[in-house]
């Protein structure tokens, strides 16, 4: 066996309360797509940080290519060879592609010279980038390509990919894998973070799983079905969601010829949208975000008024009722953004209980709060969709994204809407939360209600829709049976959002 | 209203002078704000400057030293900002406004014996036969150093901030901290540094009012002069060659209404007095009407920083 690039032995972190990394030792080899694997909160994120030199260990020691290695800072981690694509906040959205690839630079040459190298290394890896334009008007894949690029200027022996394909679409995802595996073949060694299994099994070739802050297990996930990577990632079995199909013929919500201006700058305009949403039947709308998603649900929800007579309820126009009225009438939302839209990050779970779920519950009598029905919903809630909280009294934005989640989904399923519509109820949750948000809505589905899923994770939608559609660009492709379409094909049904194509995703 | 009274010659040399306090102050917050910082006590370091700067001036006899204690001053008082913001993360619009409370009182103290003194005058820059130009001569090149000064920092600042790889991690920081610090870039280190440069120049902003422009030392003599710096920067898109047109446009317009009430307007005093406040906002509105990213305000301007680690 050859010598690993990068040695790790028994790395620690712990913070005030938590031990985020707890002994972790791993190796990777020269020329490997090794994945580290794990739900959120695992310590995936810990631990590349500390590779990164953003953060500092408290016990262990780490060794590149059999010297000692100890970075001090993300310079000290370039310098050693290593690069690090994130997942989030990296660009500088209001800089052009050129000076953001220079920031990212231990020593970058004058920008006039930095262009010109730029266009050679993003052609010859196949990832296509103006480095005149500005970070902010381009779609999340070109994004990433901005971020890989800076990282192969740099020439690493090791790159770092923290969750790539979460904003890509698949035809985007195939691109960006070749380009990791023509890196791969020039010896360059890939630490492939993720829990898209699927992902893993098809790209890597070793993974280390991480529970709770330790390594559980280390594989070839080739060799391995994707159900024993998710129960190892896990810790316990994981149920599919079950498929009642209860649709019926009754309308339950029907939308006609909508079109809508963008909600913000990065959003597209929606053009004449039409859908019938029959009760007891989930429609799955895919499509990279910032395609209308966001302006489909505020027109949705009463936030946007529409033009009268473009969304009916059982027969009657919705179309310029405001939030509340929609509510009485039966039609909830639950937004995207889970703090600051979905949920008010300062106040406690019953506060926010209270500001959706108000009407239906009949939580205010005479123009007063009844506390005591308020908690009581709260904690129904938090019982129901088993959230992790110390109680309802805790601020919203103390939850973890997962739990938050569950809590702001489950407080619309309480109300038992007639019609409920969600976007990216599973965004940025791990697997076992994922799973119970999924069964909720489908079990929602079966008890007579009309479920709308907006979503980016085509998996989830093929798992609980009855029938699929892509929104791009803002117009929505005609709905079709989920059972049996292929990811190629729903690949062409997202059509607008091919490579070249840029998405507007924000 | 006799207006042959107005020379345009003066009236344009005044402007210069009168623009250049303003300028400078509004360059200084421009930096400041470009690297993600809000702060809003620009009218107490300014006055702090003048203090400082006149009191130097006035005990040594030599302008140039008032100029760099005028800077010292507005730089050390920005100081306090910086260490109550950047380490102990306290709100930077409260912070501000106390600054310039707290700057306005220890003016008035540090004043008390210089009330009613006239300052050791600032030397002219001698740009020898150019001066001798009819009317431009008079108008442009016949200043003290410290307006060719102001001018060549419009041009410095933009140069930076534009040209330069430490300019660029400033804009950086400003933009988007948590990913600056992800890069491994210093930002509350070049945070420190942004405002104790915008201190310099306002304290520089300052100490010219009560050296050149006044010239003397009465309690309050800023009278707004900073809060004007603070919109001009708004107004002018966070941009220095903007800022200049500001900068000079209010100048300008106060000189101008100065003029005309000499001259016996027929318009009431308080209609020219408001003029120039009005003229430079509707001016600077309607340039950075058009919405497009390049008139957006920093990303992470005012927000608290606290690095994770």
């Amino acid at each position: 066996m050859t010598q690993p690039l990068l040695q790790i032995d028994g790395l620690t972190k712990a913070y005030p309360g938590v031990v985020a990394n707890d002994d972790v030792s791993m190796a990777i080899r020269p020329g490997e797509v090794h994945a580290l694997l794990g739900e959120n909160g695992a310590g995936k994120s810990t631990l590349v940080k500390m590779i990164f030199g953003l953060v500092r260990p408290n016990a262990g020691r780490m060794e590149m290519n059999g010297a000692p290695y100890a970075p001090t800072s993300p310079e000290a981690a370039r310098a050693a060879g290593v690069g690090m694509v994130f997942q989030h906040f990296s660009l500088f959205e209001a800089l052009n592609v050129a000076e953001n690839v220079a920031l990212g630079m231990s020593d970058p040459p004058p920008i006039k010279d930095l262009a010109p190298r730029i266009r050679d290394v993003s052609q010859s890896y196949g990832l296509p980038l103006n480095p005149g334009n500005i970070v902010g008007d381009l779609s999340a894949g070109e994004r990433q390509r901005v971020e890989i690029v800076r990282c192969l200027l740099g020439a690493p022996k090791l790159l770092i990919m923290d969750e790539p394909t979460s904003v890509l679409t698949p035809q985007e995802v195939d691109l960006l894998f070749a380009t990791l595996r023509k890196l791969r073949d020039e010896g360059t060694s890939i630490l492939y973070i993720s829990h898209k299994l699927e992902e893993i099994r098809a790209l890597c070739d070793t993974a280390t799983i991480l529970r709770g802050g330790t390594v559980v297990a280390s594989c070839t996930p080739a060799e391995e079905t994707a159900g024993r990577l998710a129960e190892v990632m896990v810790g316990r079995r994981l149920e599919a969601p079950q498929r009642p199909g209860t649709a019926r013929d009754e309308i339950a919500v029907q939308i006609d010829g909508l079109s809508l201006p963008p909600a913000h700058e990065f959003g597209a305009s929606l053009k004449d949208v039409s859908l019938t949403l029959n009760a007891g039947e989930v429609l799955g709308i895919g499509g990279v975000a910032g395609n209308g998603q966001d302006e489909l649900l505020a027109a949705l929800a009463g936030e946007t008024l529409s033009a009268p007579g473009t969304i009916r309820m059982e027969g009657r126009d919705l179309s310029r009722l405001g939030p509340e009225a929609r509510r009485r009438a039966g039609l909830l939302t639950a937004p995207e953004e889970r703090l600051g839209h979905a949920a008010a990050p300062d106040l406690s779970l019953t506060e926010n209980a209270l500001l959706s779920a108000a009407t239906r519950e009949r939580l205010v009598s005479r123009g007063f709060i009844d506390w005591s029905r308020t908690r009581r919903f709260a904690e129904g809630v938090i019982d129901r969709f088993d959230v992790r909280t110390p109680g309802a009294g805790t601020a919203a934005g103390a939850l973890s994204g997962g739990n938050l989640q569950k809590f702001v989904i489950g407080r619309e399923i309480a109300q038992t809407p007639r019609v409920l519509v969600v976007n990216q109820p599973t965004w940025g949750v791990d697997a076992a939360a994922a799973a119970t948000i999924r069964q909720a809505l489908l079990d929602l589905a079966a008890d007579g209600s009309g479920v709308i899923v907006i979503s980016q994770d085509l998996d989830e939608l093929m798992e609980v829709s009855d029938r699929f559609a892509a929104l791009t660009e803002g117009r929505l492709s005609r709905f079709r049976p989920a059972a049996g379409l292929t990811v190629e094909q729903i690949g062409l049904m997202l059509g607008g959002a091919h490579d070249m194509e840029p998405a507007h995703a924000d | 209203m006799d207006l042959s009274a107005i020379s345009p010659a003066l009236l344009l040399a005044s402007l210069m002078i009168g623009a250049t306090p303003l300028l400078l102050a509004a360059l200084g917050e421009l930096v400041v704000e470009r690297a993600g910082v809000l702060n809003l006590g620009v009218e107490g370091m300014m006055i702090l400057g003048a203090i400082c700067g006149f009191a130097m001036a006035v005990e040594t006899g030599s302008p140039p030293l008032g100029f760099l204690a005028g800077a010292v001053g507005g730089a050390l008082l920005s100081l306090v900002f910086a260490v109550l913001t950047q380490i102990f993360l306290a709100n930077q619009v409260a912070t501000g406004l106390a600054l310039t409370l707290f700057g306005l009182g220890l003016s008035s103290l540090l004043g008390q014996g210089y009330v009613g003194i006239k300052p050791p005058s600032t030397a002219r820059l001698d740009l020898g036969p150019l001066s001798d130009i009819p009317l431009l001569g008079r108008a442009f090149f016949s200043h003290d150093w410290m307006v060719y000064l102001s001018l060549f920092l419009t041009l410095a600042t933009w140069f930076f901030l534009s040209r330069t790889r430490a300019g660029l991690k400033l804009r950086a920081i400003g933009e988007n901290h948590e990913a600056a610090h992800a890069l491994g870039l210093h930002v509350v280190a070049i945070r420190f540094a942004a405002i104790a440069f915008g201190g310099a120049m306002a304290g520089l902003g300052g100490a010219y009012l009560s050296l050149v422009r006044v010239p003397q030392w009465t309690e309050g003599m800023t009278a707004g002069a900073g809060w004007i710096a603070l919109a001009i920067v708004v107004f002018a898109s966070w941009r220095p060659g903007r800022v200049l047109l500001g900068a000079y446009l209010f100048g300008g317009v106060t000189v101008l209404q100065l003029n005309l009430q000499a001259a016996g307007s027929a318009l009431p005093v308080e209609y020219l007095s408001m003029s120039p406040y009005v003229v430079t906002i509707l001016v600077l509105v309607l340039i950075s009407a058009r919405r497009s990213r390049g008139t957006a305000a920093p990303a992470s301007l005012g927000k608290p920083f606290h690095a994770v680690s």
